[in-house]
């Protein structure tokens, strides 16, 4: 799965998770881009992501991300570990 | 339903859904299960109109009379509090006190309950704690008194206890729910350390199930009645063709499942839940294993209504909840043929129908873990119910045999023991007024402590009645509290009747009771009022059957001068 296969599953999570069909993400995209990706939901995301990848994060990996592109720099590397 | 979709759920339309206003303390980060919880009721119809405390606040809203907490007036205080900050202030006690923890966290919890109750008119509640092992002590801490082991689930056996003693206290059983699941697929780590989130998402489902379950049960919504359908249900194979000695139950082939489904019927039976069988057989046949199979857990005598013929299933459900005279939404239908299960489920939607896995070695995991038969009280009185039903079948037969209803009612010979609430009788009345849906007039919950209560209370008069016939004792079938609300007017706060006694005269019975008080404490008049529920439309013209005279908003009056006591024909004697 290459990094634009996995921005476009990663996108799909967010729709579902945030219950909002509009969201077109980017690898630029970040938390304030998104009214609805609060603290609370990136909970649900991370979970919701770990599912879908069949993958665990650390929670040093999780704070390091900064935007959406890191995040599926990082969800790249565990499937090709 | 997972998480993602109860919270999906939360969100949608809620309008004209019975609303229940619920206070949720937690002293952990509860917006998860708040969320979960919300959808939950969604799903079921209920409007959760929940007061979420902030985190961790569990003490200071309920100490302080003047918090949000009391503000708000929640009809259910729900108080989880999580077996990670148990661990924490279990750490924070001196050594030499550790072997008194669960004592002292008992009376705290007995602390909070009191406060809450004392203050406001509400059922509580808590959780079990889920029995995580520090592992500080290894296995040898179930040897040692002060290890936090031995601490928590000694904690948990005397939360049980309190909630024996304590009327208004009911425990969602978490401990049972997070052990079917394991501890590590019920915590994420994560969540834990960075949001002090204590369950994960996958198991808020089941959690929020059950403090639904209770509150539901609580309020009179629970299932009394199990029907099942008896080939590949109750046993293996087909007993028109494989015969007596063919059947699985026991030893042979996959008898085992079976015999285990038998034993749990049997034991639901025994807490007082109706058993019915609803089986396309011939009759003779389908009771042969009943009567004369040696590996046969169930017996006839623990049937209430035997259906065994070719007719069609919803015809042959109906057929028996309109003996047992309970509603629909109280009966559960177990039936290992899909297609039996979808005609009847279409038919009827307020029946529960469980989808039975298709492995018969499935069916007692997959029944256990639905939870089907939450309750909210018991008494001996449950014990008695299947041999009290199957009477009712039998006299649903002799009716027809009689030409004329007063004949038939006459030789019933009913005797009622009418007196006012007292200790032995209050329980069963509180537990009647939780159960009764149909004839109900105002449909009042009222709890053992409320009972009592109106037992001594000088501007109110109480009568139950208890009824036995030729047939057997029906224990306490009805009861009427009566308020005195000004000096010339009797209110009827309550009337309550089991089904199972309708159409015997026990309706006017009742009201010359009624009458006779309202003469004895020199009332002029009787006002009673109907308060429409899903449930109750039974009792529509119930005023208006008895001569009442309209007042308005479905409230009645009777001049108690005007009633004709003398000339009302009775059926029923005082004991």
């Amino acid at each position: 799965m290459d990094h634009t296969a996995i921005i476009r599953k990663v996108n799909d999570i967010f729709i579902d998770v945030l219950d909002n069909p509009d969201i077109v993400l980017t690898d630029e995209t970040s938390a304030s881009d998104i009214a609805e990706w609060d603290s609370l939901n990136h909970i649900q995301l991370v979970v919701a992501i770990e599912k879908a990848f069949k993958m665990k994060f650390t929670s040093k990996e999780i704070q390091s991300w900064k935007n959406v592109g890191e995040m599926c720099k990082a969800i790249n590397e565990k499937m090709n570990a | 339903m997972n998480f993602a979709q109860l919270k999906k759920s939360s969100k949608k339309i809620s309008a004209g859904f019975p609303v229940i206003k619920v206070a949720v303390l937690c002293d952990f980060a509860s917006q998860f299960l708040v969320q979960a919880f919300q959808g939950y009721g969604i799903e079921h119809g209920i409007k959760y109109d929940v007061f979420e405390a902030d985190y961790n606040q569990v003490d200071r809203q309920i100490m302080d009379p003047t918090s949000e907490f009391y503000a708000f007036r929640p009809q259910f205080a729900v108080i989880i509090r999580s077996s990670e900050h148990l661990l924490k202030d279990f750490y924070k006690i001196p050594l030499e006190q550790r072997a008194e923890f669960a004592a002292r966290q008992l009376a705290h919890t007995g602390h909070l309950y009191n406060t809450i109750v004392s203050r406001l008119d509400c059922k509580v509640i808590m959780n079990t704690y889920p029995e995580i092992n520090d592992r500080v002590f290894g296995n040898f801490g179930a040897k040692v008194k002060s290890s936090f082991i031995y601490q928590i689930r000694s904690l948990n056996l005397s939360l049980m206890d309190l909630s024996r003693s304590c009327k208004q206290l009911f425990l969602a059983d978490f401990n049972t729910t997070i052990g079917h699941s394991g501890i590590s697929n019920s915590f994420d780590p994560k969540m834990y350390i960075h949001a002090d989130m204590v369950y994960n998402l996958d198991i808020l489902p089941y959690l929020v199930k059950d403090i639904h379950d209770i509150i539901q049960a609580v309020n009179g919504r629970f299932k009394k009645c199990l029907i099942l359908d008896l080939d590949n249900t109750v046993w293996g194979g087909i007993i028109g063709d494989d015969g007596m000695e063919g059947i699985q139950i026991g030893d042979l082939g996959l008898g085992k499942a079976f015999t285990d489904l038998q034993l749990w019927a049997k034991e639901l039976k025994n807490r007082g839940v109706l058993l019915a069988v609803c089986s396309k057989n011939t009759e003779a046949i389908a009771k042969e294993p009943f009567e004369s199979h040696p590996d046969m857990v169930l017996k006839l005598s623990d049937i209430a209504i035997f259906v065994a013929n070719w007719e069609n299933k919803v015809d042959n459900i109906r057929n028996i909840q309109s003996i047992l005279n309970i509603s629909f939404d109280s009966m559960v239908f177990v039936d290992d043929n899909p297609f039996e299960r979808e005609m009847v489920k279409q038919a009827i939607p307020d029946l529960t129908v469980p989808p039975l896995p298709e492995d018969p070695s499935e069916y007692m995991p997959f029944l256990k873990a639905l939870n089907l038969f939450e309750t909210a009280s018991f008494t001996e009185e449950d014990l008695e119910r299947t041999a009290q039903y199957q009477v009712e079948a039998k006299r649903n037969i002799l009716q027809q045999s009689y030409d004329s209803e007063e004949k038939f009612l006459e030789s019933l010979q009913m005797r009622s023991k009418v007196r006012p609430f007292d200790p032995f009788i209050g329980p069963r009345v509180a537990q009647l007024s939780q159960r009764s849906n149909q004839f109900n007039l105002r449909t009042v919950r009222y709890t053992e402590e409320d009972i009592a209560r109106l037992a001594s209370s000088v501007t109110h008069s109480t009568i139950s009645f208890t009824l036995e016939d030729i047939y057997g004792n029906y224990g306490l079938i009805a009861f009427v509290i009566l308020q005195h609300a000004d000096p010339e007017t009797l209110f009827i706060d309550s009337w309550v009747m089991s089904c199972r006694v309708l159409k015997r005269g026990m309706e006017r019975f009742t009201l010359n009771k009624i009458v006779e008080a309202g003469k004895h404490g020199n009332f002029k008049q009787i006002v009673g009022e109907y308060i429409p529920t899903p449930k109750n439309g039974l009792v529509k013209d119930h005023y208006a059957a008895l001569g009442f005279q309209p007042l308005d908003n479905n409230r009645w009056s009777l001049q108690i001068n005007d009633y004709p006591m003398e000339e009302t024909k009775m059926f029923i004697q005082a004991k």
